[in-house]
């Protein structure tokens, strides 16, 4: 059981420094740099995912202002690069749960910006045809079981989808992201302990953004260690840096792998920060501006940016060529979205019960 | 009960279930069984003792003291496409699962716009009767009732309890099935083989034409007894097993009713927001003028259950104050 003590818990709730990052037992975070595409091709991929999750996130600020969407919208931004780095260790065949702050989960995944934004519009077009909304984000296709909105509620059933791989041997990992709220929730433990019990094919992802809306960890954990109590559950447990994407990357990888190698379940603790308010009804007063500033210094699209410009790696037409991409794209799904169908009323008892609709195929 | 019997054997309500959940695990390897001492317990009612040792422990799975994670293991191992049979020692335990049932198995299919059926069968002990206090003793399907997605059965005679575990498992979507605890002894003939039952339809149990007695689960006993006790004094009773809370089976109360004019229903929740309030409340919508008397109503008395013999039996549905309530309405 490997322990990698995460950075201690500040009164300031301070980031760490670049280069002190606490990270998965040691190692050169950008090892794990797989794939043909070679480093920077590979870089330049974590780049443009956690970019179109960052772009797509403001476009929804926007959006909501308009009150084009609706409903309670959890932000992602400065969270990037734990989606994205976990994302690049899971196959298609995988499965992943999520929770309500999961725009940035969905498209890393592969879900797209057209279906996730017409699913806010709540249109037919939308990845739970609308009767999902911005918390409960569907795609089976793609194995991403949700978009659950009951803190730790969706790790449970993340272990069953893991038992049934289990019984089945096949070769899957499922991956649950919770944050660091889900600790004081008894289905957080209940879970963490039958998935060690049982050795379950389970990546469980904990995105420490060190607070739960307005209550900072260290006001709702009596030891903040979080990492530490996950292996003692007795599973494999990691405090990484979850602002550098490669860091997370490396980690991930190395846990799927012990995963998939039939260790049982792995821990992650992503240590990040939001940016944003918890949600848009957050007046957010529970923080000092001072440490969000602080923080937004290791943003983690910074981090990767910076680090590339230094390689020599990314040039700011290559920069701006990503960025207009990204800009077609979430202008086409808001243009998509605005023109999409609305479910017409007559069908508002569809998929209660099987029987109450046609099967969607 | 059953038309088509060739032979008949002498069983137990414990049996019947076990006999379903062997033939379950037997034709079906994506049936497994999981709870809490189901297996090398042998049940906490002993419903399951032996499967163990003739499917094993990955099928016959032993759970930790969670149940909400094992609810929503199970939950999560039938999106995946296995046909888990989850078993909760008693109805009150269930309470510490009702995150994953209500919030994760009545609602993906929907809030996934249909992509997430998630046929599991979630068994519960549920009722009173047997002195064991407060935490042990209440009748909480009624609430399940309350939630669309949400199948709930409530099988009472032997034939129901050796034959709706099937169909429920055919179902697409989540099946609850309470298990009265003072049915499991019930012993009886088991006409087999028998034609599968449905899940939709309530049962006529004993026709008449003078009453109409709607129970359901532990309470079916008590109501056969009072028309038993009706007829003694030229009463027509009839009585009707709801069998499904969710969907209700109107056709079938309303058939009785329109021909009996007068209903009392038996249910051994509490009178407040319970399935008794559900089906009185469909009658008067319905059959208002229909009725010659109003509808009674013979329920739990509302407290919580105690343990002393004398008082758990003041508190429950007894025969006599079902044909009280008898004699009320057609008097
Ligand atoms: C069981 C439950 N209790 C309370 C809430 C309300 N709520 C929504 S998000 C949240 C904070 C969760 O914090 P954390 O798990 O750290 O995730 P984060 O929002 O920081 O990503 C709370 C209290 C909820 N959705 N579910
Ligand atoms: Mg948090």
């Amino acid at each position: 059981m490997t322990v990698a003590r995460p950075a201690r818990a500040r009164k300031d709730s301070a980031p760490p420094k670049s280069g002190k990052k606490t990270r998965a037992t040691g190692g050169n975070a950008s090892a794990g740099a797989p794939s043909g595409r070679g480093v920077t091709g590979h870089r330049t991929g974590l780049l443009e995912s956690m970019l179109r999750i960052r772009r797509f996130e403001e476009r929804c600020v926007e959006l909501y202002s308009a009150a084009r969407i609706r409903g309670f919208v959890h932000l992602y931004i400065g969270e990037e690069a734990v989606a994205v780095g976990v994302n690049e260790a899971l196959t298609p065949e995988d499965a992943v749960v999520s929770t309500y702050r999961e725009h940035g989960h969905a498209l890393a995944r592969g879900i797209t910006a057209e279906a996730v934004m017409a699913e806010m519009y709540g249109r037919t077009t939308g990845c739970s045809g609308g009767r999902g909304g911005s918390m409960h984000l569907f795609d089976v296709s793609r194995r991403f079981y949700g978009g659950n909105a009951i803190v730790a509620g969706g790790l449970p059933l993340a272990a069953g989808l893991a038992l049934a791989d289990h019984m089945r041997g096949q070769p899957n990992v499922t991956c649950c992201f919770f944050g660091d709220g889900a600790f004081a929730e008894g289905e957080f433990h209940e879970t963490a302990n039958l998935a060690a019990l049982w050795k379950l094919p389970l990546l469980m992802v904990c995105e420490n953004n060190l607070y739960a809306m307005g209550t900072a960890l260290e006001r709702h954990e009596a030891q903040t260690d979080l990492a530490m109590r996950a292996a003692s559950y007795g599973m494999v447990a990691w405090a990484v840096d979850g602002m550098d994407v490669e860091a997370v990357e490396h980690a991930a990888r190395r846990a799927v792998e012990g995963i998939r190698n039939g260790t049982g379940p792995h821990f992650l603790e992503l240590r990040t920060y939001r940016f944003r308010a918890h949600s848009m009804y957050d007046p957010d007063r529970y923080r000092h501006k001072a440490e969000v500033e602080r923080w937004k210094e290791r943003d983690p699209i910074s981090l990767l940016t910076d680090r590339m410009r230094e390689n020599g790696e990314l040039g700011d037409k290559q920069l701006a060529r990503i960025e207009q991409r990204i800009t077609d794209e979430i202008d086409h799904a808001v243009e998509a979205a605005e023109r999409a169908p609305e479910e017409p009323v007559e069908h508002l008892l569809h998929h209660v019960t099987s029987s109450s609709a046609e099967a969607v195929s | 009960m059953g038309a088509s019997e060739t032979h008949e054997a002498t069983t137990t309500y414990r049996e019947a279930m076990r006999e379903a959940l062997r033939e379950a695990l037997r034709s079906d390897d994506r049936v497994f069984l999981m709870g809490e001492d189901v297996g090398r317990y042998g049940g906490c009612f002993g419903v399951s003792l032996g499967l163990l040792e003739e499917f094993g422990p990955e099928r016959v799975r032993d759970a930790p003291l969670s149940e909400s994670a094992f609810v929503g293991a199970g939950i999560g191992a039938a999106l995946a496409g296995l046909r888990p049979i989850v078993e909760i020692m008693t109805v009150n335990f269930s309470l510490l699962a009702l995150d994953q049932i209500l919030n994760n198995a009545a609602t993906l299919l929907h809030m996934s716009g249909g992509q997430l059926p998630v046929p599991l069968v979630i068994r519960m002990t549920t009722g009173a009767g047997r002195q064991l206090g407060a935490q042990h003793s209440h009748s909480l399907e009624g609430w399940y009732a309350h939630i669309p997605g949400l199948r709930v059965l409530t099988p009472a005679t032997l034939e129901d309890a050796r034959h709706v575990l099937a169909p429920a498992i055919e179902d697409p979507d989540p099946v609850l099935i309470f298990e009265h605890g003072s049915l499991y002894n019930v012993s009886g003939e088991l006409p087999s083989p028998t034609a599968p039952v449905g899940l939709d339809h309530a049962a006529v149990r004993r026709p008449g034409t003078d009453i109409s007695l709607i129970t359901y689960g532990g309470s079916l006993p008590k109501a056969l007894a009072a028309a038993d006790d009706l007829a003694a004094e030229d009463i027509s009773a009839e009585v009707i097993d709801l069998r499904t809370l969710r969907p209700l089976d109107d056709a079938t109360i309303s058939a009785s009713v329109a021909r009996t004019h007068r209903a009392v229903v038996v249910d051994e929740a509490w009178r407040t927001g319970s399935i008794a309030a559900e089906v009185s409340a469909r009658i008067a919508e319905e059959y208002f003028y229909e009725l010659d008397a109003p509808v009674e109503r013979v329920c739990s008395a509302e407290v919580p259950m105690p343990y002393a013999r004398r008082l758990e039996e003041a508190a429950l549905p007894q025969v006599a104050d079902i044909v009280a309530a008898a004699h009320r309405a057609v008097d």
